[in-house]
């Protein structure tokens, strides 16, 4: 018997993605929690253990804002899980009926936001709702409901929400893409089964394709809470790093940015913006645990 | 045959571009103002090279707000150009502190500008000055001739007057009868309470004495602007709430709105987009006979990177632009920016004349938050932001405002604890 040869290939199939990882994620992603311990102080960078952290969460002043960050953060997720993942789904349902016509030509249309920078799509609607030369309050003008048009931007009550569903806007493309998929894999036999059996239509939505999607839907919830607690540059382009009003659509992407690089006569503190990078680290991680431990683990999968 | 024509076009711009190159010592500005690019490009920079051949500058602005963010990674990184722009107070000391800012105080030219103008670029001790002091802005309001003369209306110099020219307007219904949004919050601060409150603190004594904690921001001369900014709420357009600082001076320079509260860095851009004639006016006194005070604002300074390869070539820029030659083409080509230097300079913009006027006839301040108050925080600036945005909304009473900004300042500024 002859000795199981090292298998090179490996190693070097896998070299290029570890190596680019490595330096531009993983490598900075460590610096900025090791960052996070220290302080500049007379000019000099100083070990300074959990300073940075007691200031964050002890120092009233910080912690409001953190605090308001935080849940501002969870509003937003809130909103596309609520809008974006059925809407999504919904979306894929329809694009998925055998005898929808065009189906190509929406898939596209809806895609395409998806594509677009966050600055074009900040600006875009920024212009769209804008009170003065917008085609919102015309638009609504025009059908008699002038009444409803506010400000929305402007309004510490309905900023966020109106940014949330700007975002949902421009995203739902991605959970219709995934659902669309995993339809698109279900075997037809299981379908017709279902018929003989008396299961057609709505009910075979959600007798048969829902459970068999489950999957999908789960991996786009986690999708769904990794992108929006790390979100920044939807709200940096329509609000700018001030996220007005009244920071009501202040979300931690731009409290760290805030922090991090100094804003007008703030001067920036990258040790403190760390400390908050951290954090948003921390929170990523425990909510991802909890999907992977707490959920996946514990679903049901059909061999299909 | 075409691809050899190519070839030679590309030889020969790159032999031309190495050989302008080998000469010639390229020094690059940081600023803020992309407003002012053409001018610069234009005017300033020609003027400069004719005069000191062998140097070149190039002006690389940046988005106001991006500014200073972009300045520090740039800093930080060693990209920085050669020339660096200063924010005044703060923004700028800090990085003198940080070793990028070199000490200019021996530079001879520095004896061209008074203490006033050259403390806003110094040490606390006043010992090194880091940034040659470039030019000043006026706050006050800017208004529509032909608006006011449709409705009859003359130039407001009391509160009481002011309030009623608003209401004419607003009755009138043809024009909205202030241009301003809160959507970008710095306008309310800087064009509202920056602008009307010094007439409120008596300017320079008032804001000596909250800097050593004689006055607080609880007490009436700082609360009152605010309730008097509460009223200006009905006075804006329609959904002011998301109107935005660009949509503001679009508003007033397509002649939809009356009166624009401003800064006299608004002149260059306002001359070129309004085809009506704009007069100014000082911030209206509470009553009549009153000593007015304005903002004067020592708002540029320029210095330079500790890092540059060419220090040679950037102090013999910094010496001209601390001259009386630069002082003279800067305040003309640049209207609204005004020359700190100590040499009398001829402006011929109308509405920079006006609002340069003011300086003979009222006491002048610096903004109330950029000196020494904003070193810590909460950042008593960007909390005048939300500030004075919360009085005009009434999210907030002014009495409540004035003990939020109080609580946040005395947090962390000896004087006023």
């Amino acid at each position: 018997m002859s000795k199981p040869r090292f298998r090179w290939h490996i190693v070097v199939f896998l070299a290029p993605a570890v190596l680019i990882y490595t330096a531009v994620m993983i490598f900075p992603l460590f610096n900025t929690l090791r960052l996070a311990l220290y302080s500049k102080i007379d000019q000099e960078r100083i070990f300074v253990g959990l300073a940075n952290f007691y200031t964050l969460f002890g120092d009233p002043h910080w912690a409001d804002q953190f605090w308001n960050a935080l849940g501002n953060n969870f509003w937003f997720f809130l909103i596309h899980m609520l809008v974006q993942n059925p809407i999504g789904i919904i979306l894929a349902a329809i694009l998925s009926h055998p005898r929808l016509r065009f189906a190509a030509f929406y898939r596209s249309a809806i895609f395409i936001p998806t594509i677009l920078s966050f600055v074009i799509v900040g600006f875009a609607w920024k212009l769209i709702l804008s009170p003065i030369w917008g085609i919102a309050p015309s638009m609504l003008d025009a059908i008699g409901l002038k009444s409803l048009y506010a400000p929305w931007l402007g309004k510490e009550d309905y900023a966020l929400t109106t940014l949330a569903l700007i975002s949902v806007w421009q995203f739902v493309g991605i959970p219709m893409m995934l659902i669309y998929a995993a339809l698109l894999s279900i075997p037809d036999e299981i379908l017709e089964a279902g018929e003989i059996d008396g299961i057609t239509g709505i009910s075979a939505f959600w007798k048969i394709k829902l459970p068999l999607i489950l999957p999908s839907i789960g991996i786009i919830s986690i999708l769904t809470f990794v992108g929006n607690f790390n979100a920044f540059d939807l709200i940096y382009a329509a609000q700018g790093a001030l996220a007005g009003p009244d920071f009501s659509t202040d979300i931690l992407g731009t409290f760290m940015y805030r922090t991090f690089f100094g804003f007008q006569l703030q001067l920036g503190d990258p040790y403190l913006g760390s400390a908050i990078a951290s954090a948003m680290f921390a929170i990523i991680l425990v909510g991802v645990c909890i999907y992977l431990f707490g959920i996946q683990t514990r679903m049901r999968r059909y061999q299909l | 045959m075409n691809r050899k024509l190519v070839t030679m076009a590309m030889v020969t711009t790159a032999l031309a571009t190495s050989g302008a190159f080998a000469q010639d010592v390229t020094l690059t500005i940081e600023s803020w103002r992309n407003d002012d690019l053409v001018l610069w490009q234009e005017k300033i920079i020609p003027a400069f090279e004719a005069a000191h051949p062998g140097i070149k500058v190039k002006f690389s602005p940046t988005a106001p707000t991006e500014y200073n963010a972009a300045l520090n990674s740039k800093l930080d990184a060693g990209s920085a150009g050669d020339i660096i722009t200063c924010r005044p107070f703060d923004t700028s000391l800090a990085l003198f502190e940080a070793g990028h800012l070199v000490d200019l105080a021996d530079m001879e030219a520095m004896s061209n500008f008074s203490d006033v103008a050259k403390s806003a670029w110094q040490t606390d001790d006043s010992k090194a000055s880091f940034c040659v002091p470039m030019a000043s802005v006026i706050h006050g309001f800017i208004y529509n001739k032909d608006a006011f003369k449709e409705l009859g209306v003359e130039v407001p110099t009391t509160e009481a007057e002011f309030f009623a020219v608003l209401d004419k307007f607003k009755e009138d219904g043809s024009y909205i009868p202030m241009a301003m949004g809160t959507n970008d919050q710095w306008e309310a601060a800087t064009m509202g309470y920056n602008n009307i409150g010094p007439n409120y603190w008596k300017g320079e004594s008032g804001r000596a004495a909250l800097i050593a904690g004689a006055q607080k921001l609880t007490d009436a001369p700082w609360v009152q602007p605010y309730a008097t900014l509460a009223r200006w709420g009905e006075y804006l357009g329609d959904g002011y709430e998301a109107q935005t600082y660009p949509d503001s001076q679009n508003l007033f320079t397509l002649g939809r709105a009356a009166i624009y509260p401003a800064g006299s860095w608004e002149i260059a851009g306002f001359n070129a987009q309004a085809d009506f004639e704009m007069g100014a006016f000082k911030p209206p006194v509470r009553n009549a006979g009153d000593t007015c005070y304005i903002s004067d604002h020592t708002d540029i300074g320029i210095g330079m990177n500790a890092a540059t390869p060419n220090p040679e070539a950037a102090k013999t820029f910094l010496a001209w632009v601390a001259s009386p030659e630069f002082a003279d083409i800067f305040g003309n080509s640049v209207p609204g920016f005004f020359p700190l230097s100590n040499a009398p300079v001829e402006l011929e913009d109308p509405l920079a004349k006006e609002f340069v006027s003011w300086r003979g006839e009222c006491e002048s301040t610096i903004r109330s938050t950029y000196q020494i108050l904003s070193r810590g925080t909460p950042n008593l600036e960007t909390e005048t932001w939300g500030a004075s945005v919360a009085a005009i909304k009434g999210t907030e009473t002014p009495e409540a405002l004035g003990q939020k900004l109080q609580e946040g300042l005395a947090s962390w500024y000896a004087p006023h604890q």
